[in-house]
């Protein structure tokens, strides 16, 4: 444990991403094969399967702090990582242990089915044989969520380096369904024929948002232009006559979506489309907030597949019969992915149509229209490009909508979590209703730590009540809110929920009698709901 | 009997009308220590530790009429008792004893209950009340010995210097900068320091309290003389243009919020380092049990939490709503700028 302990500690202490990338390839120099097999699955958000629940592990780590419960809660609300709040409140370790990081998941996993006694009896020696960062670690694999600021690219990277195989094959390898209890370091980076698994994805090819002139984008001739549609990207294969469904975080998700497994029967061909997984009914998209109730959700009732039907919308085509053909230029791709999806004739797989435009300026009146259709926006991709790895700039640009706005006034405040532990950063916010204020949405998000800095201490003075962590304030301040999209919602006071809202800009200027109302907020359901 | 109150103004002794680090201009202010947000400006009269004397008159301008009294000495005003007990915060820190018809009150403005080298060391006074702070009252807050710290820190700055790199340290300029420069391994290299911090040096130097050797940044300098140099600087400093003169460097901070892994990422600095001049939470618990008093006054921090578990292991409790911060990083970076403006 002493070695990842040590790797951890090197990766929290830069920001620098070619340190990160020098720390994981020392890791690998160094670490044994089982241990790097672990590593890698630990930062892509593979974990061992929970074998103690959390309530256990807070009431040990208050008992062996000795601190009452419910201070050990407020401190996790402070701190906002319970691996971390657990190893902070645990004293000093008493005694050493030489156990490996394989060797600490293997004791973690064999904990499953065994009495509480044993796992308490377990769990408490490890806390006290670890010094406080290994601790950390040791909760981190029971809980999970391994966010050191390493992305996929960084691992991939360094195993490139380490290894001396190129980047895209190595992301190839990491892709998919692999267990690190069973796979060996050779099998999953080195060998150079993995075992073949039909349900491997190929890297998403993911797009900026537009950031250059049109002339710098050129003749219009050159590009194609679709809706960016409001769902959940997604890649579907169909390969010796099974389905499989991957979202963009990489997770196999076919299971949730069970209704579009009939599209395995409508063609005899290897395939892998690129698109969009959309609830979408009646020839139009459903809102984002349908397919949210889909999303988490292991058990799909009938109930589930009535009120929020799913389609996949194609843009692109990765694989055709069994080929990649992801070189071929979009144009290409597109052609067979037409004539393919037109073949299949399902309800379930539909092409996202171009959207036509011989200028630009009718480009822009396009994506004007984007509410109507319940998109986010336009995609741009050049003609000749090739379907690429990862998000590259120059071929595919995303240009979306400006967000929808509303000021209000800021009511209720409360800390955050870890990173802004000492600051209120998250609030709830009310819009005008007559004499009253009705709460609409919270944000926690867009301010510069500045701000915070200036806001908490206005909180702190203008407080009127308390409740646990929140705060009700003296309703004052006026912020500017942006949102994405809005939908009518029962479990809201005021009526809807906001999609993605965050802060826009701290209204210093606007009195709070001046603050939008709910009427406004209901025009625009009207509207854009 | 409640000998003192908490007034709009700051914490108020009725019967000698005299405040506690008031917030708002009084007549006369008695004061616990010279950061600001327990010094401030407009007060008719203030008085304060011989040692804490120099830099308050530093900050606040030697204009002020502040008059220095030794530690444990006791002046009477209109009957009530007062005498300046160590808080072992920073140089001349303490905390102030109040005494009226046998009932003992101690306001302790700030303090830590370890050793640091520098500031004279905290001294438990018993009393019926006590008023106490709780930066760090989370029993997620605890902090290692000071040497282990200061391993740690010579550790980096050693490797730094291997590097041939600059290692430039955030540190509050009044007090914590200052233990830390008698404090890490003076053989590794030269310790350099930001105006701020210098300053206060030559105050501190002056009432002829030792510090080990240090030399200010000034512009137009030749960078290869900072190389493998250790630079202290306030947290402001270290986040601005300021640190890139520095080519090659790496930044530190060091803070008692570096206990928390998401404060030490929001701080975009190399390393944090866990040093603080506020009790942490074992610390509080064992300076509330010592001073034997049966009510606490919670000031700031985290004074619901704590407040609680007092209640909760059988004290009186309150929490007392203060303009003081302790808030170790937003308070250093307010001083510092007006100290670099003077």
């Amino acid at each position: 444990m002493k070695g990842f302990a040590q790797l951890f500690k090197q990766l929290d202490h830069t920001t620098k991403t070619n340190a990160k990338i020098n720390a994981l390839v020392e890791y690998f120099s160094s670490a044994e094969d089982k241990d790097k097999v672990w590593a890698i699955a630990l930062f892509s958000h593979r974990r061992p399967k929970r074998t103690v629940t959390t309530a256990l592990l807070r009431e040990w780590s208050a008992e062996l702090g000795k601190i009452p419960l419910w201070l050990f809660e407020e401190s996790y609300h402070i701190v906002g990582d319970l691996a971390e709040t657990i190893a902070l409140v645990t004293p000093k370790a008493t005694k050493k242990s030489d156990n490996t990081l394989s060797d600490w998941i293997a004791i973690i996993m064999n904990l499953k089915d065994k009495e509480e006694a044993e796992k308490r009896a377990t769990i408490l020696d490890a806390w006290t044989s670890l010094d406080q960062a290994e601790r950390f670690l040791f909760n981190k694999l029971i809980t999970g969520g391994f966010r050191v600021g390493i992305s996929q690219k960084s691992i991939i990277k360094a195993l490139a380096k380490f290894s001396g195989i190129e980047d895209t094959k190595i992301t190839h390898r990491l892709m998919g369904n692999w267990d690190p209890k069973s796979i060996t370091f050779e099998e999953l980076v080195l060998a150079s024929n993995p075992t073949e698994d039909q349900s491997k994805p190929y890297p998403f090819y993911l797009a900026y948002s537009l950031d250059i002139t049109f002339d710098q984008l050129g003749d219009p001739a050159d590009w194609s232009a679709e809706r960016k549609w409001d769902g959940i990207r997604g890649q579907l294969i169909l390969r010796g006559g099974e389905y499989y469904l991957w979202s963009r975080g990489e997770e196999l998700v076919s299971e949730k979506f069970p209704e579009l497994a009939i599209l395995k029967d409508k063609t005899d061909k290897d395939i892998v489309i690129d698109g969009e997984i959309l609830p979408y009914r009646d020839g139009k998209p459903l809102n984002f907030n349908t397919l949210q109730t889909r999303i988490g959700r292991k058990n799909v009732t009938k109930k589930h597949l009535l009120d929020a039907p799913i389609v996949i919308m194609a843009y692109d085509l990765l694989e055709y019969d069994g080929e990649d053909i992801r070189e071929k230029p979009l144009q290409e791709r597109r052609k067979l992915l037409t004539n393919m999806v037109n073949l299949a004739d399902s309800d379930r797989l539909l092409l996202s149509e171009e959207v036509l435009f011989d200028t630009w300026e009718e480009l822009a009146e396009e994506r004007e229209k984007s509410r109507e259709f319940l998109s986010e926006g336009i995609m741009l991709k050049h003609l000749h490009s090739p379907y690429k790895s990862g998000r590259k700039k120059g071929d595919w640009w995303k240009w979306k909508i400006d967000p929808l706005t509303i000021d209000a006034v800021m009511i209720y405040a409360q800390r955050g979590h870890g990173r802004r532990a000492n600051l209120y950063t998250d609030f709830t916010f009310a819009v005008q209703d007559g004499e009253r204020l009705v709460p609409f949405t919270k944000a926690y998000s867009g301010l510069k730590d500045e701000e915070f800095k200036k806001i908490t201490q206005w909180v702190k003075k203008n407080t009127r009540e308390r409740f646990g962590p929140v705060c009700s304030v003296n309703p004052e301040l006026v912020f500017e809110l942006a949102f994405e999209g809005i939908a009518k919602s029962t479990r809201h006071k005021s009526g809807v929920a906001l999609r993605f809202p965050r802060i826009k800009r701290w209204r210093k200027d606007k009195p709070k009698e001046e603050i939008n109302t709910l009427e406004d907020l209901n025009i625009m359901l009207a509207e854009f709901g | 009997m409640q000998l003192i109150e908490f007034k709009e103004e700051g914490l108020y002794v009725p019967q000698a009308d005299v405040y506690i680090d008031p917030w708002k201009p009084v007549d006369k202010a008695f004061i616990t220590h010279g950061h600001s947000d327990h010094s401030r400006y407009g007060n008719n009269s203030y008085v304060c530790t011989h040692s804490a004397l120099p830099v308050i008159k530093h900050r606040l301008g030697s204009h002020i009429n502040a008059k220095g009294i030794d530690y444990g000495e006791e002046i009477s005003v209109n009957g009530v008792k007062f005498s300046f007990h160590p808080a072992g915060h920073i140089i001349g820190s303490a905390q102030i004893r109040v005494e009226y018809k046998g009932e003992v009150w101690v306001a302790s403005g700030d303090y830590k209950t370890t050793k640091d080298g520098v500031s004279e060391n905290f001294e438990s006074i018993k009393c019926n009340a006590f008023i106490t702070e709780s930066t760090f009252g989370l029993p997620v807050f605890k902090w290692q010995p000071q040497s282990e710290v200061m391993r740690e820190i010579n550790d980096w700055w050693r490797s730094n210097k291997e590097q041939g790199k600059v290692s430039v340290l955030a540190a509050y300029s009044l007090g914590k900068a200052q233990r830390i420069i008698n404090n890490v391994d003076h053989s590794i290299g030269k310790i350099f320091t930001h105006g701020a911090v210098e300053n206060v040096n030559e105050v501190i130097r002056k009432q002829g309290v030792h510090l080990h050797e240090t030399t200010r940044v000034v512009q137009g300098q030749k960078q290869s003389i900072y190389n493998g140099g250790l630079v202290i600087a306030p947290p402001s400093a270290v986040d601005s243009a300021w640190s890139k003169k520095f080519k090659d460097f790496s930044s530190g901070i060091a803070s008692g919020w570096m206990a928390v892994r998401g404060t030490r990422r929001r701080r975009s600095a190399d390393r944090g380092f866990v040093l603080s001049d506020h009790a942490d939470w074992d610390e509080l618990v064992s300076a509330v049990k010592a001073t034997g008093a049966e009510r606490i006054y919670v000031t700031h921090g985290y004074t619901d939490t704590f407040s609680k578990y007092l209640s909760s292991i059988g004290y009186y409790s309150a929490v007392v709503n203060t303009d003081y911060t302790g808030d170790e990083l937003s308070v250093a970076s307010d001083v510092e700028k007006r100290i670099e403006t003077k």
